[in-house]
């Protein structure tokens, strides 16, 4: 554990690489993480980075950071979660110093789900900050302040991330708050799961007609299907997230038995084609609980 | 003006178990209005306390009045005088503000809310009221064409919408709920004010909503 070998910074990653490609691990409920070391160990060395979820779809669960922490033990590149949700302006600074203190120097900024979408639905919902606002943060604290000005004695250097989303419906509101993430200095950009590639292309339109995009890489989400029934019931009830019906249908009508392969196919073909048609600067998979499956959707897509 | 509930009837003769005299307060003001706690509403929260327990055999003699304005030790006083001294125990039917005016007050009597008291809104029709302001204590609404995201954004978010938007500008949380951030651009939108939603807002001061509040006037 101790003697694993370094994983190459992300930061430096987004600066050199082509096609740079990124995947979610997201920690289960209770204290028990074999699953989670087995998924560490199978796609730390397969991945430029390993992207921590935080209490995802406000469903408490074992934590971003002590994820990261596991992932930086077993020579991977983590790269943590924070949303707005859970705490606030103070609790959010302490993690990032504790969390630059042990080697984890990417952090992905977001808002966070709603309370009500998840299983403690009675809980106090948090936003102190919202994602523009903590993007700000991290910069504050890179600068080696904290946010109300005073000094830290030892400061942080995070490569910061954020979200957007191709797919949202007027899409303008989305874009202008995507200018302030971008007004405020990004160093990547995950994007909610796409599916539809002209969909894609017309946010990567948009993006190089905005302003302060110099340097910034743009990862694709990428969250395989494995049913039809899976499809319909992240389409009603994941937010952000929108498979096409024709995509239901092609998953649907593969015969039982093969829709794993199925899914690790219509999933390779995405990044197969996000890649040699060069739609943006890489991928971030969400193999959401089938992190197993990730490898056989890289070797699908050719990388 | 301020909308409050009532709390179901089990809940409220729980509070008042062992009492034998009451009175029920109502007020006339922002409770009247949203059909929680003006004179009919204590009319009929009166009527079923006096069923109910006679039902299991008790007695309970209820009182019933009602305040101009709950909130304003002046008009309580004047209008309850020594009515409080027949009775044990104090139910209000008016916002928090009201039933703590009271408890001011009548320092020697238990007082018992019958209300739950949810928001600052506006009726928007017959029998529907909306939340409107939070009371954030720094108002943001020049910034966001008289939209408050505060309340009306789910997440109170002040640099527009959350990833969560669903199709069509409905909100994360619920289909029914027109998203904050979409009504706010629409609005500028419609007014050229647009590079008012590209501007970052800092974080919020908190400190101007230090609990508990107080304000003073200059000149008092
Ligand atoms: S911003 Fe909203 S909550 Fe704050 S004072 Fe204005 S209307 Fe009220
Ligand atoms: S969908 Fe809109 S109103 Fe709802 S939480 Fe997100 S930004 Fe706020």
């Amino acid at each position: 554990m101790g003697g694993a070998k370094m994983a190459r910074p992300f930061r430096e990653t987004l600066k050199t690489k082509d096609f740079i490609v990124t995947a979610e691990a997201g920690p289960g409920k209770g204290s028990n993480t074999e699953k989670l070391v087995e998924h560490v160990e199978l796609l730390k060395d397969r991945v430029d980075g390993l992207n921590v979820t935080d209490n995802q779809s406000a469903v408490m669960r074992y934590p971003s950071l002590g994820t990261c922490l596991l992932i930086k033990e077993h020579g991977g590149e983590p790269i943590l979660q924070i949303t707005c949700r859970d705490r606030n302006r103070l609790a959010i600074q302490a993690d990032l110093l504790f969390a630059y203190s042990r080697g984890i120097n990417n952090v992905l900024c977001l808002t966070g789900d709603a309370i009500d979408t998840g299983d403690h639905k009675e809980a106090k919902p948090v936003f102190d900050l919202d994602s523009v606002q903590l993007i700000h943060l991290v910069h504050t604290l890179n600068s080696g302040k904290d946010m109300v000005g005073n000094e830290l004695d030892g400061g942080v250097d995070f490569c910061i991330g954020a979200s957007a989303t191709p797919s949202a419906d007027p899409i303008e509101p989305q874009l202008l708050k995507f200018q302030k993430k971008l007004d405020a200095g990004m160093d990547f950009i995950q994007t909610q799961a796409v599916y539809d590639m002209d969909e894609l292309k017309r946010f990567m339109e948009n993006f190089h007609k905005m302003d302060n995009i110099d340097g910034v890489k743009i990862l694709a989400g990428i969250v395989p299907i494995w049913g039809a029934k899976m499809a319909r019931y992240m389409n009603e009830n994941v937010p952000g997230i929108y498979v096409p019906q024709y995509l239901i249908d092609e998953i649907d009508q593969a015969p039982k038995g093969t829709k794993a392969a199925k899914g690790i196919e219509m999933a390779g073909r995405l990044i197969r084609q996000i890649k040699e048609e060069k739609i943006c600067d890489g991928v971030h998979i969400m193999a959401i609980g089938r992190e197993e499956r990730v490898p056989a959707i890289l070797e699908a897509a050719g990388i | 003006m301020i909308i409050a509930e009532r709390k179901p009837l089990e809940e409220i003769r729980n509070m008042l178990a062992g009492y034998k005299r009451i009175l029920v307060v109502g007020c006339g003001t922002c409770v009247t209005i949203c059909w929680a706690g003006g004179e009919k509403e204590v009319g009929i929260l009166s009527s079923q306390l006096r069923l109910a327990s006679s039902k299991d055999g008790n007695e309970l003699s209820v009182m019933e009045a009602v305040v101009e304005r709950q909130c304003e030790k002046e008009m309580v006083l004047e209008e309850l005088g020594d009515k409080v001294q027949e009775v044990e125990a104090i139910l209000s039917m008016g916002c928090g503000a009201g039933v703590q005016t009271m408890a001011e007050l009548f320092e020697e009597k238990p007082i018992f809310p019958a209300l739950n008291t949810t928001f600052i809104g506006m009726p928007e029709k017959e029998g529907l009221w909306l939340e409107m302001c939070g009371a954030c204590g720094d108002c943001f609404l020049d910034r966001t064409g008289g939209i408050c995201p505060v309340v009306r954004c789910a997440k109170g978010l002040l640099n527009g919408p959350c990833g969560g938007t669903r199709k069509g500008g409905k909100c994360e949380i619920d289909p029914e709920k027109d998203c904050a951030w979409v009504l706010i651009y629409r609005r500028l939108e419609k007014q050229g004010r647009l590079a008012l939603m590209r501007k970052y807002y800092e974080p919020k001061n908190y400190r101007v909503v230090k609990r508990p509040g107080k304000i003073e006037a200059l000149e008092a």
